[in-house]
């Protein structure tokens, strides 16, 4: 357990570092990053917010099962556990696969975005106007990197949930050995840790320019 | 192994679940406020009451970040049950938070005493 604990102060450092790169930025491009974040989709980003919550609760359900012994239990909340992470991951790819349709894939051979005055009424949506358009190009790799980085977490989690249930159907662990479900739990509850910050800081920052229509 | 397994059940409550629902109560309606919050622009409609310039998204920054890590620590306390842990956990956990401030608090210090930042790029 105290093994996981110092992997998880690395991982605090690791992931602490972009927050680091997203405060300086953020800083140097405030224009940048209130329009960037206002293109992303709240609905969305909220909607796997609340996947993350309920998948913590029933992550917290499975490591209370396995101190109890109950086995059918224990692999009921692991088994909804993962699928929640998949749904969120389901819905990444959605995200993902917008912007790059939208030419707002930050790579600069994909970076095409379209100003106002070009665009076509249902480009408007995702314009940027021109002296905008390399604030907003930061602010999106920011964006691709914290929540690409998240994102792998998640996928390693939902391996490692995977084999928790692999596991415990054949019976692995009893009342007195659980340890590797508590360090699962661990890991699962540390990458919806990073997206409580993750949400506000990219979603939200630039929300008010959508809803109060500036 | 069994000695930490020992020492990580030592102390935690008869029944946890009541914790654990009331932690994701927490974080749902801290969700629903935050989404909410983040509707104005704090700074712009409090400019008169403030008494402050233009600072668009600090005010509406300090609030998410202050929501966001009343969430965290739910989540840690209850979730990952530091709450119960062992005194070592505990020092582990406030390490790690003390060094990220470290790393932030330095690195924003060093950059604002530099000069020239922030730096005043587009428009």
């Amino acid at each position: 357990m105290i093994g996981m604990w110092i992997f998880l102060v690395t991982e605090v450092m690791f992931f602490g570092g972009l927050f680091l790169a997203y405060t300086i930025y953020r800083t140097t491009y405030p224009e940048g990053f209130l329009y960037g974040s206002h293109l992303l989709n709240v609905t969305l980003g909220g909607t796997n917010t609340v996947v993350l919550i309920v998948s913590s609760l029933t992550m917290a359900m499975a490591v209370y099962y396995s101190q109890k012994g109950e086995r059918k239990k224990l692999v009921g909340f692991l088994a909804i556990t993962l699928v929640l992470g998949l749904v969120f991951l389901g819905i990444k790819y959605v995200e993902y696969s917008t912007k790059i349709q939208h030419h707002l894939f930050p790579a600069a051979s994909l970076y095409h975005p379209v100003t106002p005055e070009q665009a076509t009424e249902e480009q408007k949506e995702h314009a940027i106007p021109a002296n905008l358009q390399r604030p907003v190009q930061v602010f999106l790799w920011i964006y691709f990197m914290m929540t690409g980085l998240h994102a792998l977490h998640m996928i390693v989690g939902a391996g490692l949930l995977t084999t928790m249930i692999l596991m415990a159907r054949k019976g692995k662990f009893t009342k007195t050995y659980n340890s590797p479900i508590e360090i699962s739990g661990l890991y699962w509850h540390f990458v919806d840790i990073v997206w409580i910050f993750l949400f506000p800081l990219l979603y939200l920052t630039g929300y008010h320019l959508s809803v109060g229509g500036h | 192994m069994a000695d930490n397994s020992h020492e990580n059940t030592h102390g935690h409550p008869e029944n946890p679940i009541k914790y654990y629902i009331g932690v994701f109560g927490l974080l749902m309606v801290m969700t629903l406020l935050t989404v909410f919050v983040a509707q104005f622009d704090l700074a712009e409609k409090f400019r008169d009451v403030w008494l402050i310039g233009n600072i668009s998204g600090v005010l509406n920054a300090i609030v998410a970040l202050t929501i966001a890590v009343i969430k965290a620590m739910a989540v840690v306390l209850i979730f990952m049950h530091v709450r119960w842990s062992s005194r070592l956990t505990q020092v582990i956990v406030v390490s790690a938070v003390f060094w990220l401030l470290i790393m932030l608090s330095f690195t924003v210090s060093d950059y604002f005493t530099r000069g020239g930042w922030p730096l005043t790029h587009g428009q």
